[in-house]
């Protein structure tokens, strides 16, 4: 009986140092079950989140161009052609503002890139005195598109008076281009990461753990289609959440064509990444729709009611005018009802395929809630 | 001759070796636990950082008490060491009792079945005499020292042992467990990646497997330990079992605790030997303490007291898991009495509440956006709580009259996937939350199941 004890100790002592890393990354060889979340990873990577950043950085780097075409010679044309830019960059950012992970999460590339409503007063303040420095946390309401968007659109009623004010003022010709080069080194360093190591890393890291790739990839999937596509682009403008509509909170408030636009294509890339379709659309690889219709246990479908959903969503959303501010004014009901769609796949995301995919929120005890 | 056997002898002595490494190996697992706590950095994030805390019923005068959150840790983890060497014990284990306790109550969120069980086996601990033998206490107070003890006071933690096992296994002969072999079948398969075992854990006869013999388990283990033939193979069960949990889920220090724990019903023999094994590497004369002095109790008012104080500890024990039967509905679905009766790894529960704060005179009304005042754990336990629900709601409700709304209403559209099962809408969205208040009565405002 006693060595029967000691010996058990033993084991416990062995299996308890070897299980105790909750936090740790997997080192062991995963074994091959019939869904390969190692596949899954991989397809997420290569088709979807590495051809975005490629897209993106070529779209900023001519965003850049054109910034610095301007800025030497500012005139109709140029603003022309930096406008058409501007458009195509803000365009491919809404395609992987939702990987806020890896390189991007370090650097709050989200934070950095698209904060609104922009800070009007403190970018002008930042202009007259020429001082500032973009890297502080205080200043992410003072760059990026939305600022972007108020320097070609929102300093003066026609364009004609915005090619004069450009000209006529070197400062803010300068903070144009600081606020383009600034979101090029930025997104280049998280583009070099996934080019370079994090792919890898990205990949490897297919464990089940609470810093697993997915399970990170997952939370920060339905924290932007909460927070941002919901909430910042319709609800937050549409007064869901003050009771009052905020239509100076819309996306491109200052261009005012593209709100409708950007959000689009943002539902389009939440809805694409759920289904498994590349950044160019030309293949269909592993998803989150596969891996729920792969662990499906009773049959619920729940893949098919989540696309349904966002059909509906894409349905209602297309009815709204190309400018929210104009759609507030007019009739917010659509926006509200937009917003309505919108939240019953919170509930589809957030509620049920998390329990499907077993996915926690965060580390803690438990004994089966 | 059958009567004769039930009979239980209450005068009847025996060794306080197991009652003695009971304590030591106790306080030492409190001790860790409480050091695991912190390294964790769970202080700072449970206590510290929330802005809103849920409250028991009846104890919402009881609250984290900021940065001092850490000073009861620190006394917590005190008093488990003075428990473990047995100084001064009467009042440690009141404190450690006492500390544990109010660190339980500060926040419902953190609700969990083990330290309900760390408290409750505390507060039984205050009436043992566990210090009696191989502690300080013994060996500076030799008029207090003694080398056996009445029987039924290591009984008593046996039977707690047993009530929590069988209860246990009890609450697990329900269709979702096993007929669905629900939650397990949705757990098991995320933990693809545990070594050897990851490969079985997809298939439907491994879910199967584990909740049958969980369930078999916890009905039949507190019997297999009492029974002196069964034990070493109840105990080989106990150690294979609860590493087993500790692989698959996030389930703490429990496990340890209950395999340290479950050696109490071993001979006192084991138990002196381990206390040898002990004494030589800490160079302590055991003989000491072996004195052949017997504890008895006298026939006092504080016996008797003390007496009584334990029936109704036993008594609440063994019906308080039974309360639900007093609910109508689901017990999952409204978890009226689902609380402190071992419904332990039972159901897999996910919820999203969405709060609307309506101006009752003038119509407008807006949204709460729930992670302005709770944390992510905290959105994901009241979101599949009534109670919690409403006491949120009060708090919003109260909040925003001091901002200076008015006529306050309070809806939530609630949805709640049970199980696997698709998810639907929990909380009647009709009904204004600041007219209801949580309470033991039916909450009739929770949608059928």
């Amino acid at each position: 009986m006693k060595a029967l004890i000691s010996s058990f100790l033993i084991v416990l002592l062995v299996l308890s140092t070897q299980s105790c890393g909750e936090n740790d990354i997997s080192e062991i060889d995963i074994p091959n079950d019939n869904f390969d979340r190692g596949a899954l990873l991989t397809d997420i990577a290569d088709n979807v989140i590495i051809p975005g950043y490629i897209n993106y950085t070529t779209d900023l780097a001519n965003l850049d161009l054109m910034a610095n075409n301007f800025s030497t010679n500012p005139d109709a044309e140029t603003l022309f052609q930096l406008k058409l830019e501007f458009k195509n960059a803000y365009l491919s950012w809404q395609s992987v503002s939702m990987f806020e992970i890896g390189k991007a999460e370090a650097l709050a590339l989200r934070n950095n890139t698209n904060i609104y409503p922009t800070n009007t007063s403190e970018i002008e303040e930042n202009i007259s005195t020429g001082e500032y420095n973009l890297a502080l946390p205080s200043k992410i309401d003072e760059q990026g598109f939305p600022a972007l968007d108020y320097l070609l659109y929102g300093v003066a009623d026609t364009e004609e008076e915005i090619v004069k004010y450009h000209s006529e003022n070197e400062k803010a010709r300068n903070y144009l281009t600081d606020l383009t080069s600034r979101l090029v080194s930025l997104t280049n360093e998280v583009k070099e990461d996934w080019v370079g190591d994090y792919r890898a890393y990205f990949i490897e890291n297919d464990g089940s753990s609470a810093t697993s790739s997915l399970n990170k990839l997952v939370n920060d999937y339905i924290f932007y289609y909460e927070k941002f596509l919901r909430a910042g682009k319709i609800g937050i403008p549409a007064g869901v959440f003050s009771g009052n509509p905020l239509p100076n909170t819309a996306e491109g408030l200052y261009s005012e064509e593209y709100s409708k636009t950007l959000f689009l294509q943002g539902l389009n890339a939440a809805s694409d990444f759920f289904v498994g379709a590349s950044t160019n659309h030309d293949e269909i690889g592993e998803s989150l729709k596969s891996y729920l219709d792969y662990l499906d246990p009773d049959g619920n479908a729940l893949s098919e009611k989540i696309i349904t959903q966002f059909e509906e969503i894409k349905a209602k959303a297309n009815e709204l005018d190309d400018n929210f501010v104009t759609q507030i004014a007019s009739d917010n009901t659509k926006m509200l009802e937009t917003y309505d769609e919108l939240q019953k796949n919170v509930i589809l995301l957030k509620v049920d395929m998390l329990q499907a995919l077993n996915i926690k929120v965060d580390f803690v005890d438990a004994d089966g809630d | 001759m059958q009567f004769h056997r039930l009979k239980y002898e209450f005068s009847e002595t025996t060794s306080a070796a197991p009652l003695a490494l009971f304590r030591i190996l106790f306080g030492i697992m409190m001790f860790i636990s409480i050091v695991r706590f912190w390294y964790y950095g769970w202080i700072e994030k449970f206590y510290i950082e929330p802005k809103f805390f849920f409250s028991y019923y009846g104890f919402d005068w009881l609250r984290p008490l900021g940065e001092w959150t850490y000073l009861l840790f620190i006394i917590c983890g005190l008093s488990s060491i003075l428990v473990a060497i047995g100084y001064k014990y009467r009042l440690s284990i009141v404190v450690f009792f006492l500390s544990f306790t109010y660190i339980e109550l500060m926040d419902k969120t953190t609700y969990l079945n083990h330290y309900y069980f760390i408290s409750i086996l505390s507060f039984l601990m205050i009436f043992l005499p566990a210090s009696v033998y191989y502690s300080m206490d013994a060996r500076a107070d030799k008029t207090k020292a003694y080398e056996y003890i009445p029987r039924w006071t290591i009984d008593c933690i046996k039977l707690l042992l047993g009530i929590v096992y069988f209860y246990a296994g009890l609450a697990k002969l329900q269709p979702d467990w096993m007929l669905r072999a629900m939650p397990l079948k949705i757990w098991l398969p995320s933990k693809y990646d545990i070594p050897l075992l990851g490969n079985l854990l997809h298939e439907n006869w491994v879910h199967y497997a584990f909740s049958w013999g969980g369930a078999a388990y916890d009905l039949l283990i507190p019997f297999l330990l009492i029974n002196k033939r069964t034990r070493g193979f109840a105990f080989v069960a106990v150690v294979i079992f609860h590493v087993l949990t500790r692989v698959l889920f996030p389930i703490g220090m429990f496990p340890y605790i209950m395999i340290v724990s479950a050696l109490i019903f071993f001979d006192p023999s084991v138990h002196h030997k381990i206390l040898g094994y002990i004494s030589n590497i800490l160079k302590i004369d055991k003989t000491n303490f072996d004195n052949r002095r017997a504890l008895a109790y006298s026939n006092t008012s504080a016996t008797k007291f003390r007496n009584s104080i334990l029936i109704v500890f036993f008594v609440i024990q063994i019906l308080l898991p039974f309360r639900f039967l007093a609910y109508p509905g689901n017990l999952f679905w409204t978890e009226q009495g689902f609380r402190f009766s071992w419904r332990v790894m039972l159901m897999e529960k996910a919820g999203y509440a969405n709060f609307k704060i309506v101006d009752g005179v003038s119509g407008k009304r807006f949204y709460v956006n729930n992670s302005d005042f709770l944390t992510a754990q905290q959105q994901k336990m009241m979101s599949t709580q009534p109670d919690m629900i409403v006491e949120y709601a009060h708090f919003l409700g109260n909040k925003f009259a001091l901002d200076g709304h008015q006529n306050i209403e309070i809806y939530v559209e609630s949805y709640v996937a049970l199980n696997g099962r698709p998810s639907r809408p929990y909380i009647n969205p009709n009904i204004d939350l600041m007219k209801v208040s949580d309470g033991f009565e039916n909450k009739e405002w929770i949608l059928p199941y």
